[in-house]
């Protein structure tokens, strides 16, 4: 093996791979199994995504929190939420990781620092703002950081927690997870400004746009804003340009999209293959250990979807409990 | 002005926050001889209804109060003279009552028990003072509550007594307005805060009487004091014997809302009704306070651990001589009122009937008149 | 010790010794402490009527104004609660609650239920309520039904100084998330408050006055007028018995049904317009659970289904009178087809 040109140890690398490709397994299987049926209500998949979730997730510990957006898959994962019971809460039975109570758009493990997947566009931000006053508070170097859409980028909650946490001082970063698209609707159309950076230094802090398919690009911009915020340098804006493979839900016909668009995103701009061809070229890794990776995590999440198909459905008796502490 | 052969009976005032009560009924019709003690009436008031007896004697000569009507404190009520007042110098003294009735107000509240915080080693603690009534100050004397009361549980007894001594009423650590924190739940230990108290508050010596565990402190206190303590007047008193109703303490302490502790109350009475809502409600504003949950399960645990209390004291204070007087209600579910003999032949025992645990409340007269005849006669109240 | 303080005091003094108590207690609002950033005096206004006055003082950087930000203050105050701090926001007026229920209904009264009994989110969100302040139509609502019905919602509206006290500390202590609503018009009135710190337990109604002939269910102001109510009818020889609710989510049925299983008449005063309020609630749910110890209709005094008006001569006749209310009580009492007396309170 050659030496490494990576700022990431090997270790890293292999874990940044296994993550990535956890999530995009997640997906993929949750796209062929929601068309059979097997899954209630709707889905929002996250392929095609990962180098941001991943890239940002590796700075993080569990003490710092993450507000998620409706499409929390991949953010979750990332965050270290445990794949049978995101999967199980997915199937909506009692062994889920909110007992099947939340589903898909509501998935949390506050033990990890996941403060949820959230099915109101941009209510993560203020949400994200009070957990990092918490940890300011507390002076437990804690970071907070709200993942949104392009789309829920013009939320008024979102405008105003960039005030908020700026007036504030708080260390909060706000990922700006740009696909392109709010649900069918271009943000080319739809977000006024001409970059997230103006947006960011209208509200007195740093912006910063990547390349969100390149996870070195994504895991190095973010490691010095989460370093900054975590210092007590404030807030920061992180724009990630990324691509979306599927619908804004699964059902979606995606008519809105130019024919083969979908196809060439996935042809050239794959984030997940793009990192293992870097590792690879670098010969750092061989595929050999990827291709490994591939067989234990498809094995993973086999074994998610039918421990969550075995697993019991919530009690009737849990429709009344869990609504209040003590009432 | 006063005719001074004419007596007026007035709306009483039981305690500091008493300022009217509605009279229910007469007990007496017009014309009526009446006895020193003789039930004459009763009356309602926010916290509890009672009977009030005659302060004087006389024929009752007139009846102004009417059933149903409420009446602000000190207002005249009825009027007792023997049969040889003329009814004009009656009349005369009725109309010229109205006016120390309510012009003397500022001159009466002085008179009456106050408020007072002291500050002693078992930190701030509350009392009440009244200075006698009728001339010199007289001896001092000190009212202890039980577990879970306050000095307001002599409401009846603070005047009565004050006619012939300088009456003081402490809340106890861990009650009603003193400090909510216990250094030591023990006999001991609050035997220990109320010598404290009578440090700070410059007592010597007292009339020590105790109701129900305050009973118990009384006796602690004539143990491991006695030249602090004149004589022991034991009200349904702790200490005497191992019986009490475990449910009784458990209940009290647990219940954090009107309904669980309503119930609990009506057992300190023979009379349930005379629990009412701002009873309840008094005692739920203090059993609210921070710490007081806490010190009465501490209390509890150390005093009445496992549904028997843990000071049996009547050998020892039969031992010591000390002019002793016990009374009981004959229908105390909480202490049995067996336990009255416990000190046989050292003390004065009396039972009375159709009375509970609050005996002081519920026959406050008949308590009242033997509270005054044990303190009045220290020297020659033993062995009655 | 106990003494006279008024309910604006009492909010304070609940504050001041939770502070004092528990150092994860922080308080936020706009100008709460007043002039932060600004070169004139520190602490210039603690609240808009002075309410957290004097609390910066004693409690420095645990005060915080916020920017004109109602969302994203009310929102960090949710995740701060998440997060394990137990932040007290003040919405100022209520009625703002407009500009940031999201953050309410959607994200702090749902993320126990959400994730599976797995969050607790003690916050509170303090805020005035009420009319008769000439705030006119935006200032001035009562909008406890809107809270009421979101499950997840604790919802506390005190009538005095004493219950604000020990309901605002039993807010700060709870577990869930709390609207904690202060009548504006109540702010001045006095009453006996200990210096100490205590908790009202949450659904317990206050029977402040016994009767046997109709029951007078209420919260906030209008008890105030259903006791004026009260004496007027005792001047009749009707006896009311009155009852406060103090808080609303949860409520204590059961004092309602006991209460009028003895009485056999009910009158529910609701501040709030007339459609599914809290009176709706109540003359359901004895409807439903009490209809055999009914007497006579149950009646409903509330305020109309109108925004509340400006001019003053107006908005006196919004919130319901005593005189309304005891003729409502009235009403309960005529013989069927017959039209009952009215008399003034």
């Amino acid at each position: 093996m050659t030496e490494n040109p990576f700022p990431l140890s090997k270790d890293d690398l292999l874990r940044a791979y296994r993550t990535m490709r956890t999530i995009r397994e997640f997906e993929e299987r949750l796209h062929v199994d929601f068309a059979k049926g097997d899954i209630p209500g709707f889905v929002h998949l996250y392929a095609g995504e990962e180098a941001c979730a991943t890239g940002i997730m590796m700075h993080l510990n569990d003490n710092d929190r993450i507000a998620s957006t409706h499409r929390g898959h991949g953010h979750c994962i990332a965050k270290g939420v445990d794949v049978h019971a995101m999967m199980a809460e997915i199937y909506g039975r009692s062994t889920g990781a909110c007992r099947g109570k939340g589903g898909s758009m509501h998935i949390a493990d506050l033990s990890k620092g996941m403060m949820g997947a959230n099915g109101i566009l941009g209510a993560g931000a203020p949400l994200i703002c009070g957990a990092a006053l918490a940890a300011k508070v507390r002076g437990d170097r804690g970071v907070g950081i709200t993942f949104v859409g392009d789309g829920a980028s013009n939320q008024g909650t979102f405008l105003e927690s960039l005030n908020l946490a700026a007036v504030w001082n708080l260390p909060v970063v706000f990922v700006v997870e740009n696909n392109g698209y709010a649900e069918s609707t271009a943000m080319e159309w739809a977000v006024s400004c001409d970059s997230y950076v103006d947006r960011a230094t209208g509200f007195g802090m740093p912006g910063v746009t990547v390349d969100g398919t390149d996870f070195f690009a994504v895991h190095e911009a973010a490691g010095e804003i989460i370093r900054r915020a975590r210092e007590g340098g404030g807030p920061a804006l992180l724009e990630c340009n990324m691509v979306r493979f599927y619908g804004h839900f699964e059902g979606d016909a995606q008519t809105y999209r130019a024919k083969g668009e979908v196809e060439a995103l996935r042809a050239s701009r794959d984030c997940l293959v793009m990192l293992g061809e870097r590792v690879i070229e670098a010969g750092v890794i061989a595929r050999a250990e990827l291709q490994a990776i591939d067989g234990e995590v498809a094995a993973l999440i086999e074994d998610a979807v039918r421990a969550a198909k075995a697993a019991p459905l919530p009690a009737a008796g849990d429709l009344l409990t869990d609504v209040y502490v003590a009432y | 002005m006063l005719n001074e052969r004419i007596k007026p009976i007035v709306m009483p005032k039981w305690g500091l926050s008493m300022s009217e009560g509605k009279l229910t009924g007469w007990l007496k019709r017009p014309g009526a001889s009446v006895a020193l003690g003789d039930e004459l009436l009763e009356v309602e008031t926010d916290k509890i209804t009672n009977v009030v007896e005659a302060g004087d004697s006389g024929i009752l000569r007139r009846v102004l109060g009417e059933p149903g009507t409420v009446y602000p404190v000190k207002a005249l009520i009825a009027v007792l003279a023997e049969p040889d007042v003329p009814d004009s110098e009656i009349d005369a003294f009725i109309d010229a009552y109205a006016a120390p009735a309510t012009g003397g107000a500022g001159e009466e509240e002085e008179a009456g028990p106050r408020y007072h915080f002291a500050e002693t080693p078992a930190g701030t603690l509350r009392y009440a003072k009244r200075d006698g009534t009728r001339g010199e100050s007289g001896p001092a004397v000190l009212l202890l509550h039980g577990f879970g009361g306050d000095l307001d549980n002599w409401l009846f007894t603070i005047d009565a007594l004050a006619e012939s001594a300088t009456v003081y009423a402490l809340d106890l650590p861990g009650h009603g307005q003193s400090a909510k924190t216990l250094a030591d739940p023990t006999l001991a230990g609050l035997s220990k805060a109320v010598l404290g108290f009578m440090d700070a508050a410059g007592i010597d010596r007292a009339h020590l009487v105790g109701h129900s565990m305050g009973g118990a402190v009384s006796m602690r206190t004539a143990l491991d004091a006695p030249e602090r303590v004149a004589s022991l007047s034991l009200i349904a008193s702790a200490g005497l014997g191992s019986a009490i109703d475990h449910g009784y303490i458990q209940g009290f302490t647990a219940a954090n809302s009107r309904r669980d502790l309503k119930p609990v109350l009506e057992t300190l009475f023979a009379d349930q009704s005379l629990v009412g809502r701002k009873l309840v409600d008094d005692l739920l504003k203090y059993k609210r306070l921070d710490g007081v949950e806490a010190a009465l399960r501490a209390l509890s645990a150390a005093l009445f651990a496992d549904g028997a209390q843990a000071e049996i004291l009547a050998g020892a204070v039969a031992a010591t001589g000390l002019p002793t007087l016990v009374v009981w209600g004959e229908q105390d579910r909480v202490i049995p009122a067996a336990h009255a003999t416990a000190l046989g032949h050292a003390a004065r025992s009396v039972v009375i009937p159709n009375a509970g645990h609050m005996v002081q409340m519920e026959a406050a007269g008949k308590v009242n008149a033997l509270l005054k005849e044990h303190i009045g006669t220290p020297a020659t109240g033993t062995a009655t | 010790m106990s003494r006279k303080i008024s309910m604006k005091q009492a909010i304070n003094e609940a504050l001041d010794l939770e502070m004092r108590r528990d150092p994860t207690v922080i308080v936020m609002g706009e100008d709460i402490v007043g002039g932060t950033g600004a070169h004139g005096e520190a602490d210039a206004w603690g609240g808009v009527l002075g309410v957290t006055k004097g609390l910066h003082a004693k409690h420095g950087d645990r005060l915080m104004d916020t920017p004109l930000s109602e969302s994203a203050y009310i929102g960090a105050a949710i995740g701060a609660a998440a997060c394990g701090l137990r932040p007290v926001a003040e919405l100022m007026f209520m009625d703002f609650m407009g500009v940031c229920f999201d953050q309410i209904f959607n994200q702090a009264a749902k993320f126990r239920y959400m994730f599976g009994g797995k969050a607790e989110t003690p916050v509170v969100i303090r805020g005035m309520v009420g009319a008769g302040f000439r705030a006119a139509a935006q200032h001035s609502q009562m909008l406890t039904p809107l809270f009421t019905h979101i499950p997840g919602l604790k919802v506390v509206c005190p009538s005095n100084a004493y219950d604000a006290k020990g309901l605002l500390i039993q807010a700060i202590r709870d577990n869930d998330p709390v609207i904690f609503c202060e009548h504006k018009n109540l702010y001045g009135m006095e009453c006996e408050v200990p210096a100490e710190s205590y908790a009202i337990p949450f659904g317990e109604a206050n029977v402040l006055r016994d009767g046997d002939d109709v029951t007078i269910v209420s919260y906030g102001l209008t008890v105030h007028r259903a006791m004026a109510a009260a004496d007027a009818l005792a001047r009749e020889r009707v006896e009311a018995e009155v009852i406060d609710l103090r808080t609303l989510s949860p409520i204590d049925w059961d004092s309602i049904v006991e209460s009028v299983e003895r009485t056999g008449r009910l009158v529910v005063v609701d501040e709030a317009h007339p459609r599914c309020n809290l009176a709706t609630d109540i003359a359901a749910y004895v409807g439903q659970h009490a209809f055999g110890a009914l007497k006579a209709g149950v009646q409903m005094v509330t305020a109309p289904h109108t925004p509340v008006p400006f001019a003053p001569s107006l908005e006196d006749l919004y919130v319901p009178s005593a005189e309304a209310i005891a003729a409502a009580a009235l009403r309960t009492l005529a013989p069927t087809g017959t039209t009952p007396r009215s008399i003034a309170a």
